[in-house]
């Protein structure tokens, strides 16, 4: 009796982490589907009346929406591939070389991880204003670098852990500089603990909003999450909704292809830095 | 090193030693120039542009007069300080942090027992939840904001709401940003439970049960005790997290019916800048309010962080 009550127990609980993740997504697919014109009256259905890609073929029409896609893409890869590297190297070091300052970069890491961004944009703001940053790619990469690089190295110094170094010790003892054992006995090893750092990064920089609406002005630079909150219906009588749930489900696709393929690797890698494995 | 030592004082002692120096050496060299450019990126994204905030707010200094930049010392924080808007915004942070961090360690941890005690359908469930962690948090904002829209929503009509306008009252909006940030982030908290939930030693809980304790008792004092880093680690990230929420904000009701957080006031203090020194005064106490919640946490909860850092 008691354990088919757990059973069953069980069963609503993942229904309802089910429907947890699923329903809003369900709702804002549906909500690309409907025709401006339902959502206007009030008391409109769950579900479309008439299905309609007219959405679709509007955001894909503007300016707006393309550039930023192609901003968002670009930029996030950008910053991702930089920043991995960057991580990479330090954690490796961190690892596996004797030097002053390791407790420092990364408590200085951690502290960046918990640094209220907003208190930043002001002054980057400026700065990026007087060294003609303001408005480019390179002026979001950066801070996007800046601030995924913390969980990066958390992720890649849990994973290093766990490499077998010895591996290293011999190459080197064949002969292998620090640099060759790194290269070609390490890098393979590693792989795995750094895509998934990659992952994670990318999923950072493409969700980040705040620098992304401070520090961009026009289509130059300006990412999608940004421009979402620019999007003004086709006529002063139209609500932009049916249009902003169309391009948000466009940029939701990448992140639902990650997670279904790489599921393993993000819960890994979430929950490495933060408990001891 | 035994063999060493049995060699004549003859042999090259010294040589060695100074081998291994340089060796050291190169070591220290090669560590410190593969960190080099990852801290420097993050010193110039964060320390330069602090301290310069910290230099600006103490000068009255308007964009829209330039040359009437004046020093006035610590006179933009009591300006801050005696406004009610400022701690309007600090209540308005305050209770979104403590509801939400509340609410995701309960659902959380409702979440985790699921997962940890999966007997099918596991990876289905992991997939699941990590669809709202993954979602860009601007499409979860806006998905919610339809949700309870007048015209577009379907809320109101499902719950036979008639015509309750959510965004037009301060604790209506403040319930529907904070109900869409708990959506979002209580995956991120589960899985950190779960993992948490994965050291809990089974054999402990299993004796508690053959010596008679009941399910809550066993929670209480086995699985709660032996997991409490995990947990405070969840809480201490989520709190910061949570404390500095913005992107809701800005979708939902753009400050609107007073909802604004901290985060959103410097913004728009610095950004839509009226007025460089008080923005950035209000950045500063951000910044200031953000250390003593840490501090609070590692001093006085005593949070291990060795365990974060990936340290040993």
């Amino acid at each position: 009796m008691k354990s088919r009550d757990t059973h069953w127990g069980w069963i609503v609980g993942a229904v309802l982490i089910l429907i947890w993740s699923a329903f809003p997504i369900v709702w804002i697919l549906s909500l690309s589907f409907k025709q401006p014109g339902e959502v206007i009256g009030g008391n409109p259905q769950f579900l479309p009346k008439n299905w309609t890609w007219s959405n679709y073929d509007y955001v894909f029409s503007i300016p707006l929406f393309t550039h930023a896609l192609v901003n968002s893409i670009g930029i996030s890869l950008i910053a991702t591939t930089v920043g991995v590297v960057f991580a990479t190297l330090v954690a490796y070091a961190i690892a596996r070389l004797a030097f002053p300052g390791k407790g420092l970069i990364l408590g200085f890491a951690l502290a960046i991880a918990m640094f209220p961004v907003a208190s930043l944009v002001g002054p980057l703001f400026d700065l990026w204003r007087n060294i003609g940053l303001y408005d480019t790619w390179l002026g979001l990469i950066i801070p996007y670098i800046s601030f995924a690089l913390p969980l990066a190295l958390w992720t890649l110094s849990a994973f290093f852990r766990e490499i077998p170094w010895e591996m290293e010790q011999a190459a080197q003892v064949d002969g292998a500089t620090n640099w060759q054992a790194f290269r070609k006995v390490i890098v393979p090893l590693a792989a795995p603990g750094v895509f998934t750092a990659a992952i994670l990064t990318f999923f950072f920089c493409w969700n980040d909003f705040v620098f992304g609406i401070s520090l961009t002005s026009t289509d130059n630079a300006r990412p999608v999450p940004a421009a979402l909150a620019f999007f003004t219906g086709r006529s002063q009588f139209e609500q932009p909704a049916t249009y902003q749930a169309a391009a948000a489900v466009i940029v939701t696709i990448p992140v639902i292809i990650l997670v279904l393929l790489f599921q393993r690797r993000i819960v890994a890698g979430l929950t490495s830095g933060a408990v001891k494995g | 090193m035994t063999t060493t030592l049995e060699r004549p004082p003859k042999a090259p002692t010294t040589k060695v030693k100074v081998e291994l120096s340089d060796r050291g050496r190169a070591e220290r060299k090669l560590g410190l120039l593969l960190s080099t450019p990852a801290v420097v990126v993050m010193l110039v994204v964060t320390a330069y542009p602090l301290l310069n905030a910290l230099y600006l707010s103490l000068f009255e200094y308007r964009l829209t007069n330039p040359e009437g930049k004046t020093f006035v010392g610590l006179r933009n924080y009591q300006v801050v300080l005696t406004d009610r808007l400022f701690w309007t915004d600090v209540a308005n942070t305050f209770i979104i942090t403590v509801i939400t961090v509340g609410v995701e360690l309960v659902i959380g941890f409702g979440f985790a027992m699921v997962m940890h005690k999966a007997i099918f359908a596991r990876k289905t469930l992991r997939t699941s939840i990590l669809l709202p962690y993954g979602i860009v948090t601007v499409v979860s904002a806006i998905a919610w904001k339809y949700a309870f829209d007048l015209q577009s929503g379907f809320v109101n009509q499902w719950f036979g709401l008639g015509d309750f306008a959510w965004f037009s009252h301060r604790w209506s909006s403040l319930a529907v940003i904070i109900f869409s940030e708990i959506w979002k982030t209580t995956p991120f908290i589960s899985l950190l439970l779960l993992a948490g939930l994965a050291q809990v030693p089974g054999d402990l809980d299993e004796a508690a049960s053959v010596d008679g304790a009941t399910w809550w008792q066993r929670f209480y004092k086995v699985t709660i005790p032996n997991m409490k880093g995990a947990i405070m680690v969840a809480v201490l990230f989520r709190t910061l997290d949570a404390w500095r929420i913005f992107d809701n904000i800005y979708i939902m009701t753009a400050g609107a019916q007073q909802t604004e957080s901290l985060s959103f006031l410097t913004y728009k203090q610095t950004i839509t800048r009226t007025a460089i020194g008080l923005g950035n005064a209000v950045g500063v106490l951000l910044f200031l309010s953000v250390v003593l919640i840490a501090a609070i946490f590692i001093k006085g909860f005593k949070v291990d962080l060795s365990q974060v850092r990936g340290g040993k």
